[in-house]
């Protein structure tokens, strides 16, 4: 669909003015129309905001000025990204017809670099799944095998890049919802470091654990658009006094000297061609000059454990506020607590519920110390545990997920085995690191397999610079990635 | 003894244990974790955003003005001023904007102070917190409560307004100790610029824990908390009705429960809100979407410097002025009542904010005898035109009276004009009101006529019966419709006597 190799190219295409913003938007839409109906990638297709967006951007280039870095870049955002008098809806019953009044920090900073939002992507209920199954808006199929879940939770922003209906989308990653379903799509997921992209506008699932990142085709896309949404927010306490971010301009910068270790306790629990092509990815960093040995931080085995406490036990808080006074579903009964609960049994999907008693279980008086309080500790043991190994490491090397993509129906009945589609990407959460999911070819079923890449914190330049060099590696690399490209 | 006086007993041989917790809402621009103005009472639901609103991706940031204002009271109670977190308390209210509050549970930024009542009892303050206020709901329909409620209206102007929670350690004993500290703090709420302290307005409430045990117990009794006490009267008498009620209960062989009881101001009596069993399990956790207070020691020695005297000081300002010779024992007093009547001018005048005019006018001279009671009992009548009274016109006014120029009647009715005037030159309305003093010998003339005119009085007088002087104070008074000068009288009939 396009000529441009990368957004950064289809940008400045659109910047001088060789192609309109108009023109690449319409290509998408196109996109969209065709392979949309099997894919369910989005829950709200924003074709005529998204032709405004383009003709102003169109317009600025017209008279001379500059749109900014994302120029007429299509962009989809998952729904739980407030924009402003647009549905969005975290693919909940619950926030049935409620318009934000306001954008989350990340869309106007979007906005303000020329990008152009094509709609609101489909997702696991208030991000809460692997599999983008509990959305109460239907399942996402995975572009690469329709018969297969995305993963999730940002399932349906996974597959609007993967499908080619917009080189970029964001998602959020809170125990590796971003990095999981861009490794089963065979697309590009970081997960920032927690305090450089700012929450402002997203709706929180685990406040401490959730971070907004971007997915697209390849390391230098998902760069460009960290670079764009990344720096500090006023708005956001949590976010990070710091620059604003330019990995853009290190990527390129090559991994000798670094020291990579690849986490054994990742690999023992992955498919043997997911563990293999991981030492593929080790390999080949050792060829560009890295030195490469494995290190264990056996700390990673209990993090599965300690974020089914902390998640939920956040997520009950989170969630409280839906209880139809003020916003979306409303159903009535005799008093306000029975509505409360008659909105909140009709507005909540099985997992949402879940988790919700889980976590309210896990704060409750006499239980607290037991459950939140150890997870708690056991988060602090996590840091430790990477941080012994980020004295001798720069980066770590891994496999994103156990498995590449199950098919539908075949865990979302049996919530533990689900869970434990995330257990390589939680601990990053946990640590709040960053950390990227980079393709690295299929499995014997033409699946892809994603690796993974985790850092320290703030750490990212380290981490694309080395996520560049195992992209390059990659068996079946051409520059970019998508069905459309 | 069947009603409580304030003895420290409520019936023979038991003993009352108060401590109270009060919340006021801080006097700063925006609320404490957005941008909307801190003003309830706009239209409903005027002055919302998506913080206080609670909307699904709001966030909120921490008001540094509300920092320091909590700070100010901490200051002003002596407490350790620490690091500090938030956390969240979970519970379920359609005012509650997110269905949790965000408070400071176990890292307060105030702990450790102490306040001293006016007679000098220490009432140790166990923490004083930030947290941020709900909106406010008014049920329609007969009961006024949620239940049975036809329909419910909620404003949330005041959802995110700042509040201070100061808590008390259960040191008080009697219901008049509880009054004094309740009236003491809101005091100094006021002087420190923190708050308004108004509490019919329920910028200041105040919630009491009560006990009762037998005097030899070691161990508190079980505590019932007493909410909606509207006033300082209020609290007294819920007090007192409470600690009746807890010993009738358990000299009749009850046990006290723990629960939350509702005052009810017409009945005078209170009456079970929720039991212990019924109370909420509110799940505090950290507050994820926010970072801990640390305030340095030079934010802690800003705040401190920019704090001004305490009403504590205040009064003994005033104290020092009294006793420091400079109309001390004046000529103007009425004996022993005096030491008394002057603890509560000094009271009404430092609660009124109006000591300002008492030392200003006292350094230009004026007796301070007569600069507190022209101020306790006139200038307090308008405190708010006396605070904004040009000082130099209340000097000059009570100048003229210590002179004897103006008659004490004549003082009030001009210092009366000039509080409705914000100011001006008291001898020109003196003037205009045709309050000419009396020259000397016109007073000299009346004075003889009165004591010729009571014999029997004026021999009683002679020999010494001293307070005979006010039957001939009373006739010239008469005789010059007021416009003599009583201590004048007084010195006139002095020298006659010899
Ligand atoms: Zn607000």
């Amino acid at each position: 669909m396009s000529e441009a190799s990368s957004v950064a190219e289809l940008a400045t295409a659109v910047r001088n003015g060789t192609r309109s913003a108009s023109e690449v938007l319409e290509a998408h839409l196109a996109e969209i129309d065709e392979s949309e109906p099997s894919i369910h990638a989005f829950n709200l297709v924003t074709g005529d905001e998204a032709r405004r967006q383009a003709a102003a951007v169109d317009a600025v280039v017209a008279s001379g000025g500059d749109p900014g870095l994302l120029a007429g870049v299509p962009v989809a955002l998952k729904d739980n990204l407030c924009t402003r008098g647009i549905p969005t809806t975290c693919s909940s019953r619950i926030l049935e017809g409620w318009l934000p009044p306001y954008d989350a920090t990340v869309v106007t900073r979007l906005r303000e670099a020329g990008a152009v939002m094509v709609g609101k992507t489909n997702m696991d209920e208030f991000a809460m799944g692997s599999s983008t199954e509990t959305s109460a808006t239907g399942p996402t199929r995975n572009p690469c095998d329709l018969s297969r879940v995305p993963g999730g939770s940002s399932g349906g922003s996974a597959a609007a890049v993967a499908a080619g209906f917009a080189p970029l989308a964001l998602g959020s990653d809170t125990g590796g919802s971003i990095r999981q379903p861009a490794a089963l799509c065979g697309v590009v997921g970081m997960k920032p470091t927690y305090g450089t992209v700012s929450r402002y506008g997203l709706v929180a699932f685990a406040s401490s654990l959730d971070q907004i990142g971007p997915f697209a085709g390849s390391v230098a896309d998902a760069a460009l658009c960290f670079d764009v949404i990344g720096g500090h927010d006023e708005a956001d306490s949590t976010s990070l006094n710091r620059p604003s971010p330019r990995l853009l301009s290190v990527i390129d910068d090559g991994v000798e000297g670094m020291t990579i270790g690849v986490l054994t306790e990742f690999l023992d629990g992955a498919d043997p061609v997911i563990a293999e092509r991981t030492r593929m990815a080790a390999e080949a960093l050792a060829s560009a000059g890295a030195r490469v040995e494995e290190v264990s931080v056996p700390e990673v085995a209990l993090a599965l454990s300690a974020y089914y406490l902390i998640a939920p036990a956040e997520a009950s808080s989170n969630l409280a506020r839906y209880d139809g006074v003020r916003f979306g579903l409303r159903v009535d009964a005799e008093d306000t607590v029975a509505m409360n609960t008659a909105t909140r049994s009709a507005g909540f999907g099985a997992e949402v519920k879940r988790r919700i008693m889980l976590g309210t279980y896990a704060l409750s008086a006499g239980y607290m110390d037991a459950y939140y309080g150890k997870a708690l500790r056991v988060r602090t043991l996590i840091i430790e545990g990477f941080s012994r190994a980020y004295q001798r490491c720069d980066v770590l090397l891994g496999p994103t997920t156990p498995t590449t993509a199950f098919p539908l129906g075949a865990k979302v009945g049996d919530p533990m085995t689900m869970y434990l589609s995330d257990v390589c990407t939680i601990p990053t959460n946990l640590a709040g690191h960053p950390a990227i999911s980079v393709p690295f070819g299929t499995d014997d079923g033409g699946l892809p397999v994603g690796v993974q890449l985790l850092a320290p914190a703030l750490a990212e330049s380290t981490l694309v610079r080395v996520a560049a060099v195992v992209e390059a590696a990659a068996p079946g690399w051409t520059g970019t990635r998508g069905v459309g490209s | 003894m069947d009603r409580y006086q304030g003895g420290g007993v409520v019936t023979e041989g038991w003993e009352l244990v108060i401590g109270l917790e009060v919340h006021c809402e801080l006097r700063t621009e925006t609320k404490l974790f957005c941008g909307c103005r801190n003003l309830f009472g706009d239209e409903p639901n005027s002055n919302v955003c998506p913080v206080c609103l609670g909307l699904p991706g709001s966030l909120p940031v921490l008001n540094q003005r509300a920092v320091e204002l909590a700070m100010a009271i901490g200051t002003a109670l002596h407490c350790d001023i620490r690091p500090s977190t938030f956390h969240r308390k979970n519970y379920f209210y359609p005012d509650q904007a997110k269905d949790y509050q965000i408070s400071q549970y176990d890292e307060p930024i105030n702990v450790d102070g102490w306040l001293d009542l006016p007679d000098g009892f220490r009432v140790r303050v166990e923490r004083a917190h930030l947290e941020e206020d709900t909106g406010k709901t008014t049920h329609a329909g007969a009961s006024g409560r949620i239940h049975g409620a036809d329909y419910s209206l909620v404003d949330y102007n005041r959802s995110g307004v700042p509040l201070v929670e100061i808590v008390s350690a259960p040191d008080m004993r009697t219901a008049v100790q509880a009054r004094a500290y309740a009236t003491e703090l809101r005091a100094i709420l006021i002087a420190s610029g923190a708050s308004d302290g108004k509490m019919e307005e329920g910028s200041m409430r105040v919630d009491a824990n009560v006990s009762v045990r037998r005097s030899t117990d070691a161990t508190f009794g079980t505590r019932c908390e007493i909410k909606n006490l509207n006033s300082v009267r209020s609290l007294g008498r819920a007090i007192d009705y409470e600690a009746q009620r807890q010993v009738a209960l358990l000299e009749s062989g009850g046990v006290v429960e723990q629960q939350t009881r509702h005052w009810d101001e017409g009945t005078g009596r209170t009456e079970t809100l929720r039991s212990k069993e019924e109370a909420y399990d509110y799940r505090y956790f950290r507050e994820p979407d926010l970072v801990p207070v640390v305030p340095d020691a030079e934010w802690k020695a800003a705040v401190a410097d920019t704090l001004g005297l305490m009403p504590a000081q205040r009064r003994a300002r005033l104290v020092e002025l009294l006793s420091g010779g400079n109309g001390a024992g004046g000529n103007d007093g009425d004996g022993d009542g005096d030491g008394e009547l002057r603890v509560d001018q000094i009271a009404t005048v430092v609660d009124l904010g109006l000591d300002d005019l008492v030392v200003g006018a006292v350094a230009a001279g004026v007796p301070a005898t007569l600069a507190l009671a022209r101020t306790a009992n006139e200038a307090a009548t308008d405190a708010e035109a006396a605070r904004r009274l040009d000082g130099s016109s209340y000097v000059a006014l009570l100048t003229l009276e210590a002179s004897g120029s103006l008659s004490a009647t004549q003082a009030k009715v001009v210092l009366g004009d000039l509080l409705l005037a914000g100011g001006g030159d008291p001898a020109m309305l003196a003037k205009e009101k045709g309050f000419e003093a009396m020259s000397a010998d016109s007073l000299v003339e009346t004075v003889g006529q009165a004591v010729a005119a009571e014999p029997d009085a004026w021999a009683r007088y002679c020999d010494g019966e001293d307070k005979l002087a006010q039957v001939f104070v009373g006739k010239v008074m008469k005789a010059t419709r007021g416009q003599a000068n009583g201590k004048a009288v007084v010195a006139e009939l002095q020298r006659l006597r010899g």
